[in-house]
């Protein structure tokens, strides 16, 4: 069966799309950057871009898929992939304790949100990191959904879409997180010898191992306006080299204008560029 | 040779040996049943020290200043090895070298992070930290052993990447992820040994290899303990605390199954006799190279997809 069968013969979508921003009984929030005071449905009618001054708000995971794919379309993959403590790691926190609470918060088991749906009546393998689980770090559940969707990719012949929003490698899980660079880097590897394009979209933040894998790795790097993109964190390099950094400094902006991204998006038109990138770039699925 | 803090002990009794040895010589009195006890003594603490090292104690055999380095190691292990320079885009970074060379009966491509062994070498080879342009060296002289069908074998001793503005705008980050990308997709075989510091990305930007393996005091980790203790115990005096929990040995490395075996050292560690690490470097490599130079270019990038692809604990369902 190709994809675009099993699209069509499966039941109408039954997953709820939508996410439930956080902060119960807030109807209104104020601007990171120009302060504003906006109300939160018209930042959400919005996609969570300000409505004064276009500051790009971080999203939720689901927010972005229902902002991007079509309607109805997303049917979510490899969801009973969760961590486990293997080397029973404890610094303030347990590592134990870290995971109860990040799942309790965001009502999932890691840091990545992944799984099969339509942009503009194409198929796609897609998968949204979500920051607000322990800063998006990346241990063995988030390089495995990763490279899991690299290979549905490769599997179904369809491009891949990852949204980026990550701190870097999760300490917690030593070696094996730094080893999720090399295998989500791998999966690309073999998707970009099968021909199949992949799309990065580098949201605020990305940096770390994320940055230096699969982040800057696309046919097409798309950043958000104003998303921190780095290897080494803004602080590291301060502590190393004493100095003040520049304004703007590993802002998407900045690395748009160093060659390290084709463009920098706004997030209103962020899903007809996608559409006009898939069409330009795939000659639509082989059955 | 410098002793760490911890050989402290072993330093009194040498110290000890060579007053008597020298009271004897000056004053006619026969101290050798004196100095053979002491002597005996030193032994039992040497392998005492050596047998129980704390991870924290490992890693400053890993960053001994007289440690093996890449070039050194390259010319012990290869009559002919020539260095070739630059990545053909910017510049050539010091941090990282490679050349061409003979080991055995192979013809190959060295690669390795550079370390110096006193402050004014290491200023030059910025302490093996590379920048964007080492990286894309590596990958040139990569790409070219792919194209002559020539075996890469790559020596890490890095604490990391450098963080540096410059770095980052010349793309660090994207650097690093281009060799992740094209050394998994080589059709010939790739060896890697730590040597010395696996730090982080640095390290593994030109060590996505076939067979890796660990000199028995390496270290191999995602952050260095010092910055882990910083930024995960808010306490940078914890780094040995996170040199333990972050399980960065040999013996945990390969455990883990990140790394295919050990390669053992002199007792004390590897600086005390290059030679003996060359050559068991050298051993291991040869053994490596003589049944994967058998397979084909396909079979090697399975064999490296493989590997990796099975990196990762997490519970399913
Ligand atoms: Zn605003």
């Amino acid at each position: 069966m190709s994809i675009i069968d099993w699209f069509a013969k499966r039941e109408k979508n039954t997953v709820d799309t939508t996410e439930k921003l956080n902060i119960p009984g807030h109807l209104w929030i104020k601007c990171d950057q120009c302060q504003e005071i906006l109300f939160q449905k018209d930042l959400k009618d919005n996609a969570h871009v300000c409505l004064k001054c276009s500051f790009h708000f971080r999203m939720a995971a689901m927010d972005r898929v229902a902002l991007i794919c079509d309607p109805g379309s997303f049917v979510p993959c490899d969801e009973d992939l969760g961590p486990t403590d293997f080397l029973g790691f404890s610094d303030t926190e347990s590592y134990v304790d870290r995971i109860r609470k990040a799942q309790t918060k965001t009502k999932r088991k890691d840091a990545v949100v992944s799984g099969l749906a339509l942009l503009a009546g194409k198929p796609v393998s897609i998968a949204v990191m979500d920051f607000s689980y322990m800063g998006g770090s990346m241990g063995s559940v988030v390089g495995e959904k990763i490279t899991r969707a690299i290979e549905r990719g490769l599997e179904n012949r369809c491009p891949v879409i990852v949204f980026t929003a990550s701190g870097g490698a999760r300490m917690q899980e030593g070696i094996m997180s730094l080893m999720q660079m090399g295998k989500t880097s791998g999966a690309l590897e073999r998707l970009g010898r099968a021909g199949i394009p992949y799309i990065s979209v580098l949201c605020d933040p990305t940096t770390g191992g994320t940055s230096a894998s699969f982040a800057m790795l696309g046919d097409f790097n798309l950043a958000e306006p104003g998303a921190l993109i780095s290897f080494a964190g803004p602080r590291v390099i301060e502590q190393t080299i004493r100095q003040k950094l520049p304004d703007g400094f590993q802002r998407a902006e900045f690395l748009l204008s160093h060659g390290m991204v084709d463009r920098v998006v706004d997030r209103r038109e962020l899903r007809e560029t996608l559409a006009t990138l898939l069409d330009l770039s795939f000659g639509g699925p082989v059955s | 040779m410098k002793l760490m803090a911890f050989e402290k002990p072993l330093g009194e009794l040498y110290d000890k040996i060579e007053q008597l040895k020298k009271l004897s010589r000056e004053s006619d009195i026969d101290l050798s049943s004196e100095i053979e006890k002491i002597e005996q003594r030193a032994a039992a603490v040497r392998e005492d020290i050596y047998h129980n090292l704390l991870p924290s104690q490992v890693v400053q055999i890993a960053r001994h200043p007289n440690r093996p380095d890449s070039l050194s190691l390259f010319r012990l292990m290869s009559d002919d090895f020539i260095e070739l320079h630059g990545d053909r885009a910017f510049g050539d970074d010091p941090s990282i070298v490679g050349g061409l060379g003979r080991i055995g009966d192979f013809r190959v491509v060295w690669l390795g992070h550079q370390k110096g062994h006193d402050t004014k070498e290491n200023i030059r080879r910025n302490f093996g930290m590379p920048n964007p342009e080492g990286y894309r060296k590596a990958l040139r002289l990569m790409q070219m052993a792919d194209k002559l069908k020539m075996p890469i074998v790559t020596l890490i001793d890095t604490p990391g990447a450098y963080p540096g503005i410059e770095a980052e705008e010349r793309g660090q980050a994207e650097a690093i992820a281009r060799n992740l990308r094209e050394m998994m997709g080589f059709g010939v075989p790739i060896v890697s040994v730590v040597i010395g510091e696996g730090g982080s990305g640095g390290a593994l930007g030109i060590g996505v290899a076939n067979r890796v393996y660990m000199l028995q005091n390496a270290v191999y980790s995602v952050i260095s303990p010092e910055g882990c203790a910083s930024i995960l115990f808010r306490d940078a005096k914890q780094a040995d605390v996170a040199a333990q929990s972050l399980k960065i040995t040999a013996p945990d490395i390969v455990g883990l199954g990140i790394a295919d075996g050990v390669i053992p050292e002199p007792l004390g560690g590897a600086h005390h006799d290059w030679d003996v690490v060359a050559t068991a470097i050298k051993t291991q490599v040869l053994s490596d190279l003589s049944v994967l130079s058998s397979q084909s270019a396909d079979q090697l990038r399975d064999d490296r997809y493989a590997k990796f692809r099975a990196m990762g604990i997490f519970t399913e369902g």
